[in-house]
């Protein structure tokens, strides 16, 4: 039986645990005096009766998974002869690769010989061996566990309080489940980025100011020697996302106060869903409107006022990604706006404040914490941003505050590294882990702010 | 200008069955009408969208003197109380009509600007809505916008007068800094009673100032209003009646939208004239 069969049998058997359940809580309830004599309701028991079928099940069918090929393999390769045993592990590797594809019918890289052969069948009976064996236990512990629970049905089994707490362990795993994906992450860029401070010193990395990751591959080629300073690649995103930044954020929260103090419910109702159409648009989209439209207006803009400008320049890169962030900031700020109580702008105006005076004197203050956790939230979005500046701004890692030269950004120089044929043991691919860990640890902190600042002002109104 | 004694024109059609105080004639009964009002209400409307809230109330707020306004919950007394310094502007489809005059000058007329009108007639909400600033800026903070000090000295004194006016200073004089949300209920509504003395209104409405407050703080702000009154024409909605007798010297009935009975306040408590005004005040419904 194939392995996915088998899945979606345990699951029509859990389903037919829960009508047994079920159907055997209701049977018990009415012969004893009532369904309202049942500690839960007849679902409860029936539920249980499913999760006892299917839990144990599941674990020993993914514990089987996750083992199988490993003991499989491990037995063939004992059988296998002592010459093809004692070859170096790559080589080994290879051979047992060939084993799999023989098994699977695939193709193969060099000759079979009949001792391949034998080792394929041997696999492949092992194979069948091991998928039989395991329908069989796991059937038999899903029909145990649907029959124990359906013996234990009594009027006194208290079947929903095991539900619920087999649900908040269900909750808990999922809630753990992002936890350990984010330490996965962070530990997986952390390995290969400690691999890259081995080659490359962590001063020269963070305080070094040239960035030209190509270097020789072979000791003959004629590359240059690889100077990895962040500091520039840093530098522009820092140029971009400020650029941005003073676009979004002018405008975002402008459009946010006409929107929330002054529009009307029907301009509201039409203008606010076109604001937030503008988050939707993918930024490919928005990459290749910076690098045809926005640019060569800014090069022609340039050159009339006698200035030298790069055709791709940060700051066409940096005014489109700050378009692309207004949403984010007009509705953040929208909300916390409207969060503001209406009492606080009552007693503004019954002082006799106007509804500017109230609005830049009361509302914004008291929405202000909220408005800077949406604007770090929009800073982290620009920082991380990858295509408009791929497209907009150019790959040349220039030290520069000169908005109209082209620079570059740290998610840029990681795209660019990973991009085509890398060694794992080259610095050049290591630096993009590297990157990635800072790049990590700055949006980390930016967060993290952002988070300390809603909370403190979610403690102001209730 | 519409003669005294014309006001409140008996309907059309008067209901087939009513007679005058009966349950179904909402015509006022009782004195609305004072010599030299400070503000005079003649046939007032206010309409919510389609609904109206408040049908032809005419009334008039004496110099110097406490009104306190009662009725039943929904009878449209805090939307009549917000019509005198036009805070349902900020409401929107709601709409006013009728004539309110402060001192002989129509509020609703095109001409009027509702900021000095907001300072002249200042309100006090059912909720203390303290802004989140120190106990300091929210006092200093309508004299500010009006330039009502020149100097920070002058500014101080107008803080100190007020608090002290509001009973609030010997509570607060060390802690003038700390924000204002930071105080008790009883003392946030003082410190907007303060607030809004500080510029120096001539009118206070207040909307229901104690239903968030317990007795101690009810107490400490009927005081107050007892001593503002020799200075402020105040006008106060309640739905506590005992307030209203403690602290009024005119009381008006309001029910269904409609002003019922209005009187000296002792009168209404004692003598009511209207069926709906007995009723409500010996507690058979409300």
């Amino acid at each position: 039986m194939r392995p996915t069969t088998l899945f979606f049998i345990i699951l029509a058997l859990s389903g037919a645990a829960y009508q047994l359940g079920q159907r055997r809580a209701w049977n018990v309830g009415k012969s004893l005096g009532g369904l309202k004599n049942l500690h839960s309701r007849p679902a409860y028991y029936g539920l249980l009766a499913a999760l006892w079928c299917a839990i144990p099940a599941l674990i020993v069918f993914a514990a089987w998974q996750a083992f199988e090929t490993r003991i499989i393999t491990g037995l063939v390769v004992a059988a296998l002869p002592e010459s093809v045993q004692s070859l170096p592990e790559s080589r080994l590797g290879l051979v047992v690769n060939d084993i799999r594809n023989l098994v699977a019918g695939n193709i193969v890289s060099g000759q079979i010989d009949p001792a391949m052969r034998q080792a394929a069948d041997r696999y492949r009976s092992l194979q069948a061996a091991s998928h039989a064996a395991l329908a069989v236990i796991v059937l038999c512990l899903g029909c145990a566990g649907a029959y124990a629970v359906r013996r234990n049905i009594t009027l006194t089994l208290k079947a929903r309080n095991h539900v619920e707490r087999v649900i908040t362990w269900g909750l808990v795993l999922c809630s753990t489940l992002a936890i350990f994906t984010t330490i996965g992450i962070v530990l997986s860029v952390l390995y290969e980025s400690i691999r890259f401070f081995k080659a490359v010193p962590a001063t020269e990395f963070l305080f070094g100011l040239k960035w030209s990751p190509q270097m020789a591959i072979r000791a003959d080629q004629v590359g240059s020697s690889g100077a990895f300073g962040a500091v520039p690649v840093f530098a522009g995103t820092a140029l971009i996302s400020t650029i941005a930044m003073l676009v979004a954020v002018p405008i975002g929260l402008m459009s946010a106060i006409y929107l929330s103090e002054y529009a009307g419910r029907r301009f509201r109702a039409v203008a606010k869903p076109l604001i937030e159409i503008l988050a939707g648009i993918p930024t490919v989209v928005y990459g290749y409107f910076a690098a045809l439209t926005v640019a060569p207006v800014i090069r022609r803009t340039g050159s009339l006022a006698g200035l030298d400008v790069s055709s791709e320049s940060a700051l066409a890169a940096g005014l489109v990604m700050g378009v692309m962030i207004i949403p984010f900031v007009s509705s953040l700020s929208d909300d916390v706006i409207n969060a503001v109580p209406q009492a606080l702008r009552d007693g503004a105006y019954g002082l006799g404040a106007t509804k500017s005076e109230t609005i830049r004197q009361v509302v914004i203050p008291a929405a202000l914490p909220g408005i800077v956790g949406g604007v770090l939230l929009a800073v982290s979005r620009a920082i991380g941003e990858t295509m408009i500046v791929v497209m907009a701004a150019g790959l040349a890692a220039n030290l520069t505050v000169n908005p109209l030269q082209a620079v570059t950004t740290v998610t840029v120089q990681i795209v660019t590294l990973l991009i085509g044929d890398q060694e794992f043991d080259s610095p050049k691919t290591l630096a993009a882990f590297a990157l990635g860990l800072l790049l990590f640890v700055v949006t980390l902190i930016l967060n993290l702010i952002a988070l300390h600042v809603v909370r403190t002002y979610r403690e102001q109104y209730e | 200008m519409i003669a005294i004694k014309n006001i409140n024109p008996p309907p059309a059609t008067p209901h087939p069955h009513s007679r005058l105080g009966s349950r179904e004639d909402f015509r006022t009964i009782g004195e609305a009408v004072v010599a030299n009002p400070k503000i005079r209400c003649r046939h007032v409307d206010v309409f919510y969208g389609p609904k109206q809230a408040i049908f032809d109330v005419s009334l008039d707020i004496g110099n110097k003197e406490v009104i306190a306004m009662i009725g039943p919950s929904g009878c449209g007394k805090s939307t009549f109380l917000r019509c005198l310094n036009r805070m349902n502007d900020t409401i929107e489809g709601c709409r006013v009509s009728g004539d309110i005059t402060l001192d002989g000058q129509n509020i609703y007329d095109e001409k009027q600007d509702v900021v000095p009108l907001r300072a002249q007639v200042g309100i006090v909400f059912q909720k203390p809505n303290p802004f989140p600033k120190s106990i300091w800026d929210n006092v200093a903070y309508g004299p500010k916008i009006h330039g009502l000090a020149e100097t920070k000295s002058e500014l101080e004194g107008i803080v100190e007068t007020s608090l002290q006016k509001a009973g609030l200073w010997e509570e607060v004089k060390d802690r003038l800094h700390q924000p204002g949300t930071g105080l008790s209920g009883g003392q946030q509504q003082r410190l907007c009673i303060a607030r809004t003395i500080a510029v120096s209104p001539e009118v206070i409405l207040m909307d229901e100032p104690c239903s968030a407050l317990d007795p101690i703080a009810t107490a400490k702000i009927e005081d107050l209003i007892d001593e503002l009154r020799t200075q402020y024409s105040i006008a106060i909605v309640t739905h506590s009646m005992q307030q209203a007798a403690r602290v009024s010297q005119r009381t008006a009935y309001f029910h269904l939208g409609y002003l019922i009975e209005v009187g000296q306040t002792q009168q209404i408590f004692t003598t009511p004239r209207h069926r709906l005004t007995e009723d409500y005040i010996t507690g058979r419904f409300g």
